[in-house]
């Protein structure tokens, strides 16, 4: 069936099977392979993105339950070259190590952000309980998020 | 890993997604934030022949003050029942609960008419619903249905909702014991689904229990209302010993759950722990 999506400012109509994840729909049909897949079973929040201002796991939805909708992925972070002041943070504070969990991190740490734009740690901490990541040991990730909460 | 082919519905209001239902019969599932479905179906667990998604139908998504009761629509996501201050004020323990649910990624999808048609036995809202002594409205063919908290939740898995009928809104009395609420939880670590859950709304009076209602998640086979435990503190005064006394019937004479990770006596022990908690923070 036919689903329409803006996709980082840019529309896509395609033709896909009702059973189409969003993810799998973003990385083969969009070739936008910056949104990852961990453990596709909802617990990694690698394949965290943007769907209509809220972030969401791309593995547990069904493209078609986004017609019409405005996502954002990792790729649509960057404007004009320029990095989101975000992926400055994690660059400068080593917020990644093998950067698989990465773009997920930055989408639900702009979550965090945008709701809450001077979080305490326990709270940074709390809320990106959904992403998990296997190298860092979290610490660098949350010194880049309070680093970025004095940025945006 | 992929769902079995469906045939996928989208409707745009509770009239055609009933329609629908209607036309569909048993090959149909409703589809709400999918945040239990979906999961289900990739481990074909689940294996639908049609999906009606109702996701889409904003007249779903609300929370509005009705005066004697907070009318929240079945389409309301976990993110709006926790960040919002009419909850927060009147119903304390919702509020406590959707924000401990799952992640902020599930929060932003997963529905409160989803979790309570779904009625797993993990899930936070059942127990909540019930010691809120809440009202779960149903549409079906032949109009709109009034159900009591109290007789909703019938087993695993299992509710009183019929297979033709849809969740519309969850109806929250505004007494004075919902605003003195709370909702705690001791969660499994990874899939943060309650292993034990326990809600109580409290009326107090000069330093007395003057009436109360406690409601358990993740303990039993399906949410329960503890009159054990409300029938030992009522009308008692509220210190160490009488919540001692009274915690200590948490779950008494019910079959409890048990599990890899926690078994029924490390369970029915945690009970007692949680209800104690709740019931000192509301004293
Ligand atoms: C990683 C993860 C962690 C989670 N952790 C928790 C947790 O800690 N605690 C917790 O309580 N839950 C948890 N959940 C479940 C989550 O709360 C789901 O959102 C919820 O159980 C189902 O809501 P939904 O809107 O996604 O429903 P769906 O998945 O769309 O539907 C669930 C079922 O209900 C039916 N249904 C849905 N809406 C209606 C309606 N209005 N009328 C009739 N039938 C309907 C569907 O047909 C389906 O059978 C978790 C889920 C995930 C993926
Ligand atoms: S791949 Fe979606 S949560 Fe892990
Ligand atoms: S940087 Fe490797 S998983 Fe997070």
């Amino acid at each position: 069936m036919e689903v329409s999506m803006t996709v980082n400012g840019t529309s896509y109509t395609h033709d896909v099977e009702p059973r189409t994840l969003l993810v799998t729909h973003l990385r083969e049909n969009l070739r936008l392979t910056g949104t990852h897949v961990g453990c596709d079973t909802s617990s990694c929040g690698a394949c965290t993105i943007i769907v209509d201002g809220e972030t969401v796991k791309s593995c547990t939805l069904l493209a078609v339950q986004c017609e019409g909708a405005e996502i954002k992925t990792i790729e649509g972070m960057a404007e004009n070259g320029k990095l989101h002041p975000i992926q400055e943070s994690f660059r400068e504070k080593h917020g990644l190590q093998c950067g698989f969990c990465t773009p997920g991190m930055i989408l639900s740490s702009w979550q965090l952000l945008e709701r809450n734009p001077n979080p305490s740690e326990d709270e940074i901490r709390h809320s990106l309980e959904g992403n998990f990541c296997r190298c860092t040991g979290y610490q660098n990730i949350v010194t880049a998020v309070q680093d970025a909460a004095t940025k945006v | 890993m992929i769902p079995e082919s469906f045939d996928y519905q989208r409707a745009g209001s509770v009239r055609e997604a009933l329609a629908l239902l209607k036309q569909h019969g048993d090959e149909a599932k409703i589809l709400a934030g999918g945040h239990s479905l979906v999961p289900t179906m990739k481990l074909r667990l689940a294996t639908p022949g049609t999906l009606i998604d109702i996701g889409g139908i904003s007249e779903l998504k609300y929370i509005n003050d009705k005066g004697d009761y907070l009318a929240i629509g079945a389409g309301t996501t976990h993110w709006m029942v926790e960040s919002s201050s009419l909850v927060q004020q009147k119903a304390p323990a919702l509020s406590q609960a959707a924000a401990q649910i799952g992640d902020v990624q599930v929060r932003n999808r997963g529905t409160i008419g989803g979790v309570l048609a779904h009625s797993d036995p993990q899930a936070d809202y059942p127990g909540v619903v019930l010691a809120l002594n809440a009202t779960i409205i149903a549409e079906g063919s032949g109009g709109e249905r009034t159900i009591e908290a109290a007789d909703y939740f019938t087993g695993l898995w299992e509710t009183a909702l019929g297979d033709n009928e849809i969740l519309t809104e969850v109806r929250i009395p505004t007494d004075s014991a919902n605003a003195n609420s709370c909702y705690l939880k001791f969660p499994q670590p990874a899939s943060r689904y309650p292993y034990v859950g326990c809600a109580v709304a409290m009326d107090k009076s000069g330093g007395n229990c003057s009436d109360v209602r406690v409601g358990f998640s993740g303990v039993a086979e399906s949410a329960f209302r503890d009159d054990g435990v409300e029938d030992a503190i009522r009308g008692q005064a509220l210190n160490d010993d009488t919540i001692a006394a009274a915690s200590a019937k948490s779950a008494e004479g019910r079959s409890v759950l048990s599990d890899y990770f926690v078994s029924e006596e490390y369970r029915r022990a945690m009970a007692q722990v949680y209800a104690k908690r709740a019931l000192t923070q509301l004293s």
